[in-house]
């Protein structure tokens, strides 16, 4: 499937049309939702404790509804007209606001207590018009949000990054911003369930949040990382066992090279007489 | 839109604009809902509110009531104080409308209680 950001830019791609045929898959609805539960988990709010968010791309306010379940109030940007009013309909509690992110956040400073965006960061890596360029409207889109986050508040942004290329630019450029933080991939190893999560941190360095799905409980394959380690840890066999001389004659027996056919002979000890 | 929103709400995206802080309200519709009281979160709010802004804000609509013009003291446990400010703060809305930026004059279109926040290419 061809990505929707190489077809139209966001405010013509998200017609009237899309835009409800977006908010009518249950589908899109499910998934929608589930990333923004682990958005929010991510988000370490406060327990218990209403607070106010910004929802940057929050479309037709599908993730605003799981805000508004948890309690939360919320302020959402979106660039397309038609995504807003099919908002509206829904009678989202939500704020609403025609904003494109790339031109900045228009906000006081330390307005929000956090902010999530679900699917919305890979629009911004498009030149869409002459004018746009992605490294400024990035960095000019980043700053703006630095300023209007209260301390100690965090950024979630789950996108789809076209490469490894964008992944790091959106990094670099959120960094320069100011914040702290990085990427989080849950579920690593499924092409399907693989979600990234860029966490954005304003106060202090705090390690990242652990990923799902890459400890040993999950289905797929566990990450080598560990078993590597532990290979290093063992070492080399010593090179003059035999252990180590049948690896090495294996070895280059499958480089295609002449070895010598294995015997009882093979790595022997010498004498005492040599 | 909410006047919560219009609290938080600056023009700083326009080029030359430094503060574009408060915007001006000039509103042809305005209607006014109903939503659940959360005395924590509005008490949790006050603080972050510009509170001149929103006084102003409700009195260019002509809903301040008996607002008082100044926060008062122990506002927590006041809960008639804080019904007060949440029916100001998210049950008055402005439905059609402009926000004008005090610096520039730069008129931001509502429309269905959505304002256009979107900047031509020589503004930024």
């Amino acid at each position: 499937m061809s990505r929707p950001e190489y077809l139209a830019p966001p405010e013509i791609f998200y017609n009237a049309e899309e835009a409800r045929k977006y908010t009518q898959n249950s589908r899109i609805i499910d998934i929608q939702v589930q990333m923004c539960e682990r958005a929010i988990e991510l988000l370490l709010l406060p327990e218990d404790s209403p607070c106010y968010l910004l929802d940057i791309g929050c479309g037709s306010g599908l993730s605003g509804s799981v805000l508004e379940d948890q309690g939360h109030y919320w302020v959402g940007l979106d660039i397309s007209t038609a995504m807003l009013d099919v908002a509206q309909e829904r009678e989202v509690e939500g704020d609403l606001m025609l904003a494109d992110m790339g031109q900045g956040c228009p906000f006081k400073a330390g307005s929000f207590d956090g902010a999530v965006s679900i699917s919305a960061l890979q629009w911004l890596c498009n030149a869409d018009k002459s004018s746009h360029k992605p490294v400024q409207r990035l960095y000019k889109f980043f700053s703006s949000l630095y300023a209007c986050l209260s301390r100690s508040a965090r950024a979630v942004f789950q996108f789809y990054p076209d490469n490894s290329e964008q992944m790091e630019l959106v990094t670099s450029q959120a960094m320069k911003a100011g914040f702290y933080g990085g990427v989080v991939v849950d579920f690593p190893h499924s092409t399907k369930a693989k979600k990234f999560f860029l966490v954005l941190m304003t106060g202090g360095n705090v390690p990242l949040p652990k990923a799902l799905g890459t400890g040993e409980d999950s289905q797929g394959v566990s990450y080598t990382a560990k078993r590597e380690k532990l290979k290093n840890q063992r070492g080399k066999p010593l090179k003059s066992v035999r252990t180590w001389i049948l690896e090495k004659k294996e070895r280059r027996k499958r480089q295609g090279k002449e070895v010598r056919h294995n015997s009882k002979y093979t790595g022997r000890k010498r004498s005492g007489k040599f | 839109m909410k006047l919560l929103t219009h609290n938080m709400l600056t023009s700083k995206c326009i080029k030359g604009v430094s503060v574009g802080y408060p915007l001006k309200i000039n509103a042809s519709d305005v209607k006014e809902t109903e939503i659940d009281f959360n005395p924590e979160f509005v008490s949790k709010m006050i603080p972050k509110l510009d509170w001149p802004v929103l006084y102003e804000a409700a009195d260019s609509l002509g809903k301040v009531g008996d607002l008082p013009k100044n926060i008062i003291e122990n506002f927590e446990n006041d809960e008639d104080f804080l019904k007060k400010v949440h029916h100001i703060m998210l049950e008055v809305e402005i439905v059609n409308g402009n926000l004008i930026c005090p610096e520039t004059g730069r008129k931001f279109p509502i429309n269905n209680g959505i304002p256009n926040m979107l900047l031509n290419e020589d503004e930024i």
